[in-house]
């Protein structure tokens, strides 16, 4: 019982025993502690000279993006036409490669511990790494493009639908399985007709998710010269043209929010 | 035919996933007609991919032995300065999701602050972290400062957010409890809103480190401080080896983050 006896003898509640109390101090010591050292380095690597005049720089910036130059918009829609064949194709893509991946990392249904163990590493692998990461190498290696973009959202998407679908499979009902096997169905035969159904609209509700964070995603690959908007982002960035940029944000804003949306009514419907 | 009588005759299938049959069959015509437009308008420079494929394999021979050796400093510099960002960014931008987060949950702000935590929360979340890098760079200079500020104000959208919608969530008949007793304002914070939301808070906290580890090394390229620009110069040089090097280090370091936040959170709840 955690109390203190006050000094008349009659004892006290309290919420934490002293030494639970101290541990807590000594944790938040630890942590303050950590935050300042680290602030330290920072600091440390800072031209501080820079940060003394960044309102006027953000003044002067938001000065010459205002007021949007709205006639540079019709050159963005093929832009952003490919920027969403590369979120769409992209996880079409990704789900494709996701779903074995997926079936084959599930305790409950894959063949072997050490297939498991493999699929585990390629999920992991692919969550860790951001996708223009991915677009960074796949550009150098199948050289500037749309494709590059479609296979980098592919490869993090893998990742992302992976895992929440193997969690989907391991937490699916034994009974229709084993109802399913009874009848004498093949392997295949029972994760059609037992698994699939089960876990269908947790899948169906996961991809358009992703998809959702995919247009999000696909937005800024351009930057690293995987196509779509980004391309445009980048290209108004380097010639200084912040008007330009600013019709790019907008037209980002909008597309995120639509995407957004889409996607929230489609969940909605299928939950 | 009904469904039972082909079914008695051994003609049985199962049931479709969409039940309206022009619902059905509209989706799979406008998926085809969409996948025809898209794939047609994909230009794909066949002759640079083919000529890319032997740098794709130099790619993937370079993890079976990466090199950590020989720009050790510069990999060691960028580690710990893409960990020093993802401490304070997510110390600071926790702190200031808690505010937005309350003006943002409807059950407890009134309109005008409402309205206007949910716009800070949207802005946040639309743009990804390297434009808001883009921004904060120009404002701040190249640097660690601007890339902990881009992912500061990252977390505040995505904390406030998911914070919010557990305050919304929570159980009202402890607020009406402590409000009884005639708590004060930020008493019932404190006593019947703190403690319901503090273990997910924790959580989500946890979350959040390891995910602004993962943009920090992604930040970089845009100027704002930490792995980010190695791995940007390694790759634009060819090093794979090197490369191989620093993804396997982001890798362990995301799978240690995830491990122990996993911990932290079974021992929260």
């Amino acid at each position: 019982m955690p109390v203190s006896t006050s000094p008349q003898g009659t004892p006290i509640w309290r919420l934490r025993t002293t030494r639970s109390q101290w541990l807590g101090y000594l944790g938040w010591l630890a942590g303050a502690c950590l935050f300042l050292l680290c602030w330290k380095v920072i600091s440390d690597n800072t031209m501080w000279v820079f940060v003394e005049d960044a309102g006027r720089q953000g003044g002067d910036l938001i000065s010459r993006m205002l007021p949007p130059q709205w006639a540079y918009a019709h050159r963005l829609w093929k832009p952003m036409w490919d920027t969403l064949n590369i979120a769409t194709l992209g996880t079409l893509l990704g789900i494709a490669m996701a779903f074995p991946v997926a079936f084959l990392a599930a305790r409950n249904t894959t063949p072997h511990p050490l297939v498991r163990s493999a699929a585990l590493v390629i999920i992991v692998a692919s969550r860790s790494i951001n996708s223009l990461i991915w677009a960074m190498l796949l550009v150098t290696i199948l050289g500037p493009g749309v494709l590059a973009g479609i296979i980098a959202i592919a490869l993090r998407s893998i990742g992302f639908i992976g895992k929440l679908l193997y969690e989907a499979i391991e937490e699916i009902h034994p009974t229709p399985v084993e109802a399913i096997s009874a009848t004498g169905a093949g392997r295949m035969q029972v994760m059609s007709y037992g698994v699939l159904p089960q876990v269908m609209p947790a899948f169906a509700g996961i991809s358009v998710y992703r998809w959702d964070i995919n247009i999000r995603e696909s937005t800024v690959l351009g930057l690293v010269g995987a196509g779509g908007i980004g391309l445009q982002l980048n290209a108004a960035i380097n010639s200084l043209a912040w008007n330009q940029v600013s019709v790019i944000f907008v037209m980002i804003f909008v597309t995120v929010l639509a995407s957004e949306w889409i996607s929230a009514r489609v969940r909605h419907a299928i939950i | 035919m009904t469904r039972q009588a082909e079914a008695r005759e051994g003609q049985w299938r199962r049931l479709p996933m969409i039940e309206n049959p022009r619902l059905r069959w509209g989706l799979v015509v406008g998926l085809a007609v969409y996948l025809v437009l898209a794939l047609a308008s994909v230009e794909v420079n066949w002759a640079r991919v083919a000529e890319g494929a032997s740098r794709g394999l130099n790619f993937i021979a370079a993890f079976a032995q990466p090199d950590f050796v020989s720009r050790r400093g510069d990999i060691i510099d960028g580690i710990l300065e893409s960990l020093t960002m993802t401490v304070t960014s997510t110390v600071i931008g926790v702190a200031l999701s808690i505010p937005v987060g309350l003006g943002a949950a409807r059950n407890i702000a009134p309109w005008p602050i409402y309205y206007l935590c949910r716009g800070i929360i949207t802005v946040s979340r639309t743009f990804q972290e390297i434009i808001i890098a883009i921004l904060f760079v120009v404002m701040f200079g190249f640097g660690p400062l601007a890339g902990m500020i881009t992912l500061a104000f990252a977390t505040i959208g995505f904390m406030a957010k998911l914070l919010a919608e557990d305050i919304e969530d929570l159980d009202w008949r402890q607020v009406e409890a402590v409000r009884a007793t005639g708590a004060s304002w930020w008493q019932t914070m404190n006593h019947a809103v703190q403690p319901q939301v503090m273990p997910r808070l924790i959580g989500l906290s946890m979350y959040r480190l390891d995910i602004n580890f993962r943009e920090s090394a992604v930040i970089g390229i845009v100027g704002a401080g930490g792995i980010g620009a190695t791995l940007n110069t390694s790759i634009s040089r060819y090093e794979y080896d090197t490369s191989a090097a620093i993804l396997l280090i982001i890798i362990a370091i995301v799978l240690l983050c995830e491990y122990s936040s996993s911990h932290i959170r079974r021992w929260t709840q």
